[in-house]
């Protein structure tokens, strides 16, 4: 299949799968993948439930690897240093670092807001206060929660709101410095106004770092992202444009996804 | 074209379209009427095109507010989005063209009052434009409700015929106004109606543009026939 390249924009490319294969023990869930994500950009990744765009998200930070009969096929590079992230001898820790990843359900520590946010670094080791006291700041300032929090830092974490505390998970994926945020339906336990908050965050964070976001709403991809990926039955069916997916995408079986048809 | 999973999508969508269909027959019948003034000058005809209208012009807030209704609730995407707004576009086309049929009743009926009624079958082109335009609107519709682009295509050429008519007409009543200056008021309101018979072509035409964008996703609009046929090509 014929998948486009990112057209030529200023946006670099940040990471790439080539090749791209996984499997479940024995069930092949990844066929032959070649996605492209542009630095910088909101990529999105739709299809209906089952068609692999969780595993394709979670690959990207080495999640399968804690069950054992997983198996990775290709490359999935990230650049510009153009490490294979599934190659077995790069550590998935530092990966982790590298490529943060905002579940569906916020799910915050048993701690406080402080301690959440800093938890990346107190486990790089980083005790001195001030850097932990400037990097709870900074987090939480780029997750758009300082000022709402600025004077509980020490409350526990589950006496925010549902969409407070999906910011305050955005803001400790933020804490390590990761260069790309995977995001795994963010939005879908939140109410209307928690979700424009965060698609709002989105918009902005994406001045930082590149963005990979997977999606059942159709209508938030197409707020977004940049760029769209639909995907069905393990493969990439259509790339491009998120304009262009929107309003003439290439391919059939995209169009009777993204219109609400039987296939 | 698939169902949707939401049937009551389907009956939406399939409401609008047949509003639109209906509302293009009222449009055609209005243009029918018109030519056929323009042929006899029946005064009981230029009465039924006024209130044909009226109708006309409910129908276009009609699916105006049906096509704000299903993209507020269903925010449409790909064909059906391009549907919806080809769709919008449209009714303020076909609500043109049965202003234009108005025009042309009501200026017909302004020479046949003068007397001057005779004037009009020395211009035999117009009958043949006006043919012409009315070709335009069925096929248009035909392909409308076929979604056929290749149709939409053929009535975006024959628009430029009905251009060409309407150069000829014009240099026709110049010759005349300058023979005799007696025949300058009638000459002019022909103008008038050769110029609104010009306008429906026109107005078909960017219907047909509209049924491209739907079938193929390409705007063809400002493009000239090459750019169009590049465009569909392309897509």
């Amino acid at each position: 299949m014929n998948i486009p390249k990112l057209p030529p924009t200023p946006a670099r490319v940040k990471a790439e799968t080539k090749d791209f294969n996984f499997y479940y023990g024995d069930f092949h869930a990844l066929r032959n993948v070649n996605l492209q994500l542009g630095e910088n950009q909101v990529t999105a990744l739709i299809g209906p439930s089952g068609c692999g765009k969780s595993t394709l998200l979670r690959s990207f930070n080495r999640m399968h690897d804690l069950y054992a009969g997983n198996r990775y096929e290709g490359e999935l590079i990230l650049h510009p240093d153009d490490t294979n992230l599934v190659d077995p001898r790069v550590d998935p820790i530092e990966v982790r670092m590298r490529l943060s990843m905002v579940f569906q359900k916020p799910n915050p520590f048993p701690k406080s807001i402080y301690e959440n946010v800093i938890y990346g670094q107190r486990v790089r080791g980083v005790t001195k206060r001030s850097v932990l006291d400037d990097k709870v700041e900074e987090a939480l300032t780029n997750a758009a929660l300082w000022d709402e929090v600025k004077h509980r830092l020490h409350d526990m974490a589950f006496a925010l709101s549902g969409g407070q505390q999906q910011r305050l998970c955005i803001a400790r994926a933020l804490a390590t410095n990761p260069e790309v945020l995977l995001f795994d339906e963010p939005t879908s336990a939140l109410d209307p106004i928690a979700t424009a908050s965060i698609e709002e965050l989105i918009n902005e964070l994406k001045k930082k770092v590149t963005i990979l976001i997977v999606t059942h709403n159709m209508q938030q991809a197409a707020r977004v992202s940049d760029y769209t990926a639909y995907m069905y039955l393990g493969e990439l069916v259509e790339f491009g444009v998120t304009d262009e997916i929107f309003i003439k995408p290439r391919d059939r079986r995209t169009e009777d996804y993204i219109t609400g048809r039987f296939g | 074209m698939h169902e949707h999973l939401s049937t009551q999508f389907d009956v939406e969508l399939d409401t609008i379209r047949a509003h639109l269909t209906r509302m293009g027959g009222m449009v055609q019948e209005q243009v029918r009427n018109a030519l056929g003034v323009l042929a006899n000058g029946d005064r009981e005809i230029i009465e039924a095109i006024v209130e044909q209208d009226k109708g006309v012009n409910e129908m276009e807030v009609a699916i105006d507010m049906a096509c704000a209704n299903l993209v507020a609730r269903r925010q449409p995407t790909a064909i059906d989005l391009r549907l919806v707004m080809a769709i919008g576009k449209t009714v303020t086309d076909l609500e043109r063209i049965g202003d234009e049929a108005k025009k042309i009743a009501g200026t017909t009926r302004k020479i046949v009052e003068r007397g001057d009624g005779g004037s009009l079958s020395q211009v035999m082109e117009i009958r043949h434009m006006g043919e012409q335009a009315a070709a335009m609107l069925n096929s248009v519709l035909d392909a409308f409700v076929r979604l056929d682009y290749q149709a939409a295509v053929l009535v975006v050429r024959s628009d430029k015929e009905v251009d060409q008519h309407f150069q000829a007409i014009i240099r026709q009543l110049i010759t005349y106004m300058m023979e005799d200056p007696r025949t300058i008021t009638t000459a002019l309101d022909i103008v008038f109606i050769a110029k609104s018979v010009e306008r429906i072509g026109d107005h078909c035409k960017n219907i047909a543009e509209d049924i491209i964008y739907i079938v193929k996703g390409r705007d063809v609009r400002h493009k000239g026939l090459d750019g169009l046929e590049r465009e569909i090509t392309a897509a």
